[in-house]
């Protein structure tokens, strides 16, 4: 197939439109947990490949959190070589049928496209991306679980948490030969992708299906395992025998508006909210597990947990379902594919707005939020133009449901019970720029280090972390 | 890992007692602390004690009542059968301080949670007394356990059928009016209402009183915040900062109106399995 020279040249290449993805039906969706976006058929993948300019000198791959070679699994597409493609894609990512699609390409791979810095549209690699992963599996190529090519390593290494970073760690570890044990606190293994990110926009199927690829690769997943209190480090890297443990057991506790009102009944955080859903199939009328429902919902946050919240809200039946931000749509940190699918639903945008209150009736239930409009200032230190209240602006909002979407602080549970293990003013664990923290033997990356961060950075952090784990490992290792 | 039950029997009307295999949960756990359950394909999760543990089985004991579809499940399971999920210990473990004369006060199902208390307290040398209560006779549980472990057991019922006649909070105020060695630490486990009149009995005593609290919970490690509970006027997460509390300060009147977030459902899976 590379002899096929089908690609065209680049003034050719430069009048291709960029390639829509069929959606489904916004009305139809709203109602339906089933996954938005549809995906490409093979002709529009090589089309929109065809796209791609090749560049020398790419700056895509610098975009990318684990360094994807995108010009070249692209090249792979544009001839139909999807085979090909998937080999380029995984030597680099473990996880793209994720990545794929819950990455802000937007602000990676796609904001350093030359193509579209050019003037016109970029490539749209995230689609690529999934499409050749979805190839790959619906191929059932072995490729996606490829055998270890390392002779097997006398260590073991313990993963906390089985999330975007401890997947990709694992993943990494087990093809250089370590025994890898993942432990995960919930019933079900894959953190943040099955108990945040809703079905819709990231089917479980897809979740478990790299889950199973990790078990081939002789990856171990124990469940109900509370690192820090069902077993502590110091007996993982003692009595339990791991050599290395990677702490990648996420960001924590939900914030909370600290404002009035935030005990009654019909408060959630968004974690809450969406692990009752996702995780606990709330949404499912076979499931036993209760969740709220009400005609007016508001959701309060502007990123992409907020509006996965929103959205699940409209899903289950809100009439009225609202995002209540205190800056304005060009400021909210959300995927803009989300931001526009949400629109298309009939989410209801309070832009500029502030909650005070939550206020109850006689039966401790919400029945609405006290907000109060702000105007935006200059940009702050962090470059965000700061939000200030405009007096005697105050309205209400009716509604029986408050999703509080803020972001989250560190988790306490492991570090109290990890006492020698160094961690900043804010709780997160100090590492040094390989992932190492102040304990030996001991790892962390992702969330628990970063603080609320993306899907993408976890994941490079545990391929980055796998490898400094690799070297630490190699080099104590005593010549036998 | 499978969660087998190895013995289930009925301790009262609408409480059982489960022996499970769950050897990860006996190897560090402690008094106080708990585990969160799943008992059914894609249901809740629920917060249970761990009454007790024997780490050399690898068993743990769980005192289940019936409220809603996930514990009338698990109240359903007999010996052989297994639990989907068991995770734990979690929480921080009971206090254990040297103190002269404790008192352990239970209600109902909240008596599983004294029974490892009241061992680890006679263990550290303090004299244990259980004040226990439930409806009628039939309710009150763990009486004879008590018994083995504790100095004194005071049983109380609503109508006299058994003990004392009369609430577990009055069976304790006339305890620590009489008692030959004072009381110094109150530990109470039940019904809101129950930890609540026992907080305002000790109160005007100031006598050290903590309460162990059970709201509504659904990871147990705090990523959802559902558990929030006011202490002292802050905001505190049941599973990672309790999930026991000074009784004295908790606000006891939100906590009971949190609980009643989901009656509807409770009510609606009883009728349903009824």
């Amino acid at each position: 197939m590379n002899d096929t020279p089908i690609k065209p040249k680049a003034a050719e290449r430069m009048k291709i439109p960029r390639q829509a993805m069929d959606a489904r039906n916004a009305v139809a969706r709203s109602a339906s947990f089933a996954e938005v976006n549809l995906g490409f058929v093979e002709q529009v993948a090589m089309m929109e490949a065809r796209r791609c300019l090749d560049c020398k000198d790419a700056k895509c791959v610098g975009g990318c959190p684990v360094a994807i070679d995108i010009p070249a699994f692209i090249d792979r597409v544009a001839v139909g070589d999807f085979a090909g493609a998937a080999d380029v894609l995984l030597r680099d990512n473990a996880l793209p049928g994720i990545s794929g699609r819950v990455c802000p390409q937007e602000k990676q791979c796609e904001a350093k496209c030359i193509r579209g810095n050019k003037g016109g549209d970029p490539v749209a690699i995230g689609y690529l991306e999934r499409f050749v992963a979805d190839w790959a599996r619906e191929h059932g190529d072995r490729r996606l679980c490829p055998p270890p090519k390392c002779e097997k390593k006398a260590e073991n290494v313990a993963i906390v948490g089985s999330g975007p970073a401890g997947l990709t760690a694992a993943g990494e570890l087990a093809k250089r030969g370590y025994g890898v044990t993942v432990f995960e606190a919930l019933h079900e293994a894959g953190g943040v992708l099955v108990y945040g990110i809703p079905e819709f926009r990231l089917p479980k199927s897809i979740v478990r299906g790299e889950v199973e690829s990790l078990q081939k690769l002789g990856v171990e997943i124990e469940t109900n395992v509370v690192i820090g209190r069902t077993y502590t480090i110091d007996q993982l890297l003692g009595e339990m025998g791991f050599s290395a443990v990677f702490i990648a057991n996420g960001a924590g506790l939900p914030m909370f508006l600290n404002i009035p009102g935030e005990n009654l009944k019909g408060v959630y955080s968004a974690n809450e909210y969406l692990t009752r859903i996702n995780l606990m199939k709330a949404y499912d009328p076979n499931s036993s597990t209760p969740v709220m429902r009400a005609k007016e919902v508001v959701v309060v946050g502007g990123g992409n947990t907020a509006m996965d919240a929103v959205r699940v809200a409209r899903r289950l039946g809100a009439e009225r379902a609202m995002l209540v931000y205190r800056r304005s749509r060009a400021e909210m940190p959300a995927r803009i594919e989300e931001v526009l699918h949400a629109e298309e639903e009939g989410i209801i945008f309070e832009m500029l707005a502030d909650p005070a209150e939550i206020l109850g009736d006689d039966g401790g239930w919400v029945r609405a939020v006290r907000c109060v409009r702000v105007q935006l200032g200059e940009p702050d230190a962090s470059g965000r133009r700061k939000p200030t209240r405009i007096a005697g602006s105050e309205f209400e909002i009716p509604c029986q449901i408050v999703i509080s979407a803020l972001g989250t602080r560190a988790n306490p549970l492991l570090t109290q019970t990890t006492p020698d293990l160094k961690t900043n003013q804010w709780g997160y664990i100090v590492t040094d720029e390989n992932g190492m923290t102040s304990k030996g033997g001991v790892f962390a990356g992702g969330d628990i280090v970063r603080g609320a961060a993306t899907v993408i950075l976890a994941m490079g952090d545990g391929k980055k972390t796998a490898g400094a784990i690799d070297r630490y490992l190699s080099l104590n290792r005593r010549p036998t | 890992m499978t969660y087998q039950v190895l013995d289930a029997r009925w301790l009262s009307p609408n409480v059982k007692r489960l022996r499970v295999r769950a050897p990860h949960v006996t190897h560090n756990c402690k008094p106080g602390q708990f585990v969160i359950v799943r008992a059914l394909v894609d249901g809740e999760r629920i917060p249970l004690t761990i009454a007790d543990s024997d780490r050399a089985a690898g068993t743990i004991v769980l005192i289940v009542q019936v409220v809603g579809a996930t514990t009338k499940a698990l109240c359903a399971l007999e010996a052989g059968q297994a639990i989907l999920d068991v995770a734990g210990p979690l929480g921080k473990p009971t206090e254990i301080h040297p103190v002269r004369h404790a008192v352990l006060v239970g209600g109902g199902v909240g008596t599983a949670v004294i029974y490892p208390q009241a061992k680890a307290l006679r263990d550290a040398g303090a004299r244990v007394s259980a004040v226990v209560g439930g409806r009628t006779k039939p309710f009150v549980i763990l009486e004879e356990e008590l018994g083995r472990v504790c100095d004194d057991v005071f049983p109380c019922t609503d109508d006299g059928s058994h003990g004392f006649h009369g609430f577990v909070s009055d069976r304790l105020k006339r305890l620590i009016a009489g008692a030959d060695v004072p009381v110094d630490l109150v530990l109470a486990a039940g019904p809101v209402a129950m930890m609540s009149a026992v907080a305002e009995v000790t109160r005007p005593l100031a006598i050290h009183t903590v309460a162990s609290l059970n709201p509504i919970m659904v990871d147990g490690t705090g990523m959802c915040g559902g558990c929030r509970v006011t202490c002292g006027g802050h905001v505190k997460f049941a599973c990672v900062d309790g999930p026991e509390f000074d009784a004295h300060l908790v606000d006891f009147k939100e906590l009971t109106d949190r609980l009643t977030a989901y009656r509807a459902f409770e009510n609606c899976a009883m009728e349903r399995s009824a």
